[in-house]
């Protein structure tokens, strides 16, 4: 039965259905629901505290849901047979024992999930730890380290599924760029990746699509594409103060933002006020990252702890 | 550990980290138990705090014996004496073994990983009893050997009596002993998921319990009945009655089965963070 649906039959790989959980009163993750397509890059975007990591325990199993639920290839994630070998989850990179060495952390989970020995090593190469840092006590691991540790032993089962809570946390610019590769190679591939991020701009060069939360909310969700050209389109000319004006006459909405106007209609209709204008246009741009930047910010803004997303 | 590889499907070879397209997912949830014994096995002896904890468990025990052997009553140096003085730190410290292998998953956040590769928890709390019974049994034979060799050497090397007086009741009762400490460690780990609390309260809570049936006679019955210190006596001199039997399993009950219930309860509901 299941060998049918890893042939291209299941729809999603992970379906997550009004997922519910409280603490008493407190609605850490409320009725959120999506799903996540056979071969994409799914970004699970949120500020601090809006219920990503509870969110994903509940998808994985540890922790129980209040109300809905959640399937990974199509079963309740217990019900996974070795789901090392199916599902690649890294929840927190910093939760290994401090007194084990890298490899001997990659060692036990091989074992377990019944890989022969050369994966480890083969994990090991992947995420570009030396046969001397794998030796190393995990105590004496820099975060980025711990994530690159948690990276290999979530790939180590070669699964068709990753599941990653905040995987770029603590890599430098060049590891977020050695990761992003690793992801995308892994999708290109052909598997499956729902990975958290606080930070907008790490996930959204390889996401396909995006599902923000905000206090345990979804408040958007959709293609990259989709929420992109939501966000208006952005325009920088000679006159800024002049077009701005012309498009308040055309009864468009303006915003200003540091990187030029944010007009919420379409590149066209901005293109034809600054003719009429005479006004040079210096950039004319659907979307683009600030107008997802300036959707994230205000999306979150709300629900945020901190009023402002970081 | 050829048995960890006997599971993996023959398939072609494929570039690493991409996702691989079949594999055996069919048959029953859950990773076969030989494989998760062995691992909560490792798991015990493979971070710094298990192998020194084995360390100065066998340290110990070698100290006592070889003190023994040279300051003390020679008549008296037998096989019976030094497994009695070999297994006494042994049978203290065990227990700490079996607690850590309990809590690490929590205090260490382990579990995070043990649990999602592992979602039946049940299981993992099933290779743990197993694994530490394993690891209590190692421990006995290795008692067993240490005190044999003493005995062997102190016999030849000096006037010690060298006797071989230990009977198949106190060899199998001393192998029991290291089971029920063993299981009561790790019982207690389950119970309080929190190191610290719970080797304390393995050590303490029997110790005061034994002094206040020492002090109040009117629960000095009762103690006879649910001191594991107590009753474990006479299983390990060999001496066990019908009554001694009773009494064991009653202490067996209140000290080790029922915290182990309460304990593997925790697990089972408690949310891994």
């Amino acid at each position: 039965m299941w060998s049918a649906t890893w042939e291209g039959r299941l729809a999603t790989m992970i379906t997550v259905e009004n997922l519910t959980k409280r603490y008493g009163s407190f609605s850490a993750v409320d009725d959120i629901s999506f799903e996540v397509r056979p071969g994409s890059v799914v970004g699970f975007l949120g500020p601090n505290g809006a219920g990503k990591s509870t969110a994903m325990r509940m998808m994985t199993g540890l922790t129980p849901a209040t109300s809905g639920r959640a399937t990974v290839l199509g079963k309740a994630y217990r019900d996974l047979h070795n789901p090392g070998r199916q599902v690649g989850v890294m929840l927190d990179a910093s939760a290994q024992h401090p007194g084990r060495t890298g490899r001997e952390v990659l060692r036990l989970a091989a074992i377990q999930i019944g890989v022969p020995r050369s994966r480890v090593d083969e994990a090991l190469a992947l995420v570009g730890l030396t046969d001397e840092e794998a030796g190393r006590r995990v105590r004496n691991y820099s975060l980025g380290m711990r994530q690159r540790l948690g990276l290999a032993s979530a790939l180590l089962g070669q699964p068709e599924v990753l599941i990653l809570d905040e995987p770029a946390n603590g890599l430098d610019p060049q590891g977020i760029h050695w990761m992003r590769g690793l992801l995308r190679g892994f999708a290109d591939g052909g598997g499956t990746v729902l990975l958290s991020s606080h930070l907008l701009h790490e996930v959204q060069v390889i996401a396909d699509d995006l599902v923000m939360i905000g206090r345990g909310r979804i408040v958007a969700r959709g293609t990259k594409d989709e929420l992109l050209s939501r966000g208006g389109t952005t325009v920088r000319s000679s006159d800024d103060r002049g077009l701005r004006a012309a498009l308040d006459r055309a009864g468009v909405t303006v915003t200003q933002t540091p990187a030029g106007l944010v007009v919420d209609a379409e590149s066209g209709v901005v293109g034809r006020v600054a003719l009429d204008e005479r006004i040079v246009l210096l950039e004319l741009r659907s979307g683009g990252s600030e107008g997802l930047e300036e959707m994230f910010l205000s999306l979150t803004a709300s629900t945020s702890r901190e009023g402002t997303a970081a | 550990m050829t048995a960890t590889e006997t599971h993996i499907p023959a398939r072609a070879e494929r570039p690493v980290g991409l996702p691989a397209p079949s594999r055996a997912a069919d048959g029953r949830p859950g990773v076969p138990l030989p494989r998760l014994v062995t691992v909560e096995l490792r798991k015990m002896i493979d971070t710094k705090a298990g192998l020194w904890l084995l360390l100065i468990m066998s340290a110990v025990s070698a100290i006592v014996v070889t003190v023994f052997l040279i300051w003390g009553p020679a008549v008296e140096a037998t096989f019976g004496t030094l497994l009695t003085l070999a297994s006494f730190p042994l049978l203290v410290l065990l227990p700490i073994l079996g607690i850590m292998s309990a809590t690490s998953e929590w205090s260490q956040r382990t579990g995070l990983v043990t649990f999602t590769l592992e979602p039946r928890r049940g299981r993992a709390i099933t290779a743990k009893v197993i694994a530490s019974l394993i690891l209590g049994l190692v421990v006995t034979a290795s008692g067993f050997a240490a005190a044999a060799i003493a005995n062997v050497i102190g016999a030849s090397t000096s006037d010690a009596s060298g006797a071989w007086d230990v009977t198949w009741q106190t060899a199998l009762g001393v192998t029991l002993a290291f089971a029920i400490f063993v299981l009561q460690g790790l019982a207690f780990g389950f119970l309080f998921l929190n190191t610290p609390f719970a080797i304390v309260a393995s050590l303490v809570l029997p110790t005061v319990w034994s002094i206040a049936s020492g002090l109040v006679s009117s629960i000095e019955t009762a103690s006879r009945w649910l001191d594991l210190n107590q009753v474990t006596e006479p299983l390990l001199n060999g001496t066990m009655t019908g009554e001694n039997w009773g009494q064991l399993g009653t202490s067996f009950g209140v000290w080790v089965l029922l915290p182990l219930a309460v304990g593997s309860w925790r697990v089972l509901h408690r949310e891994v963070k």
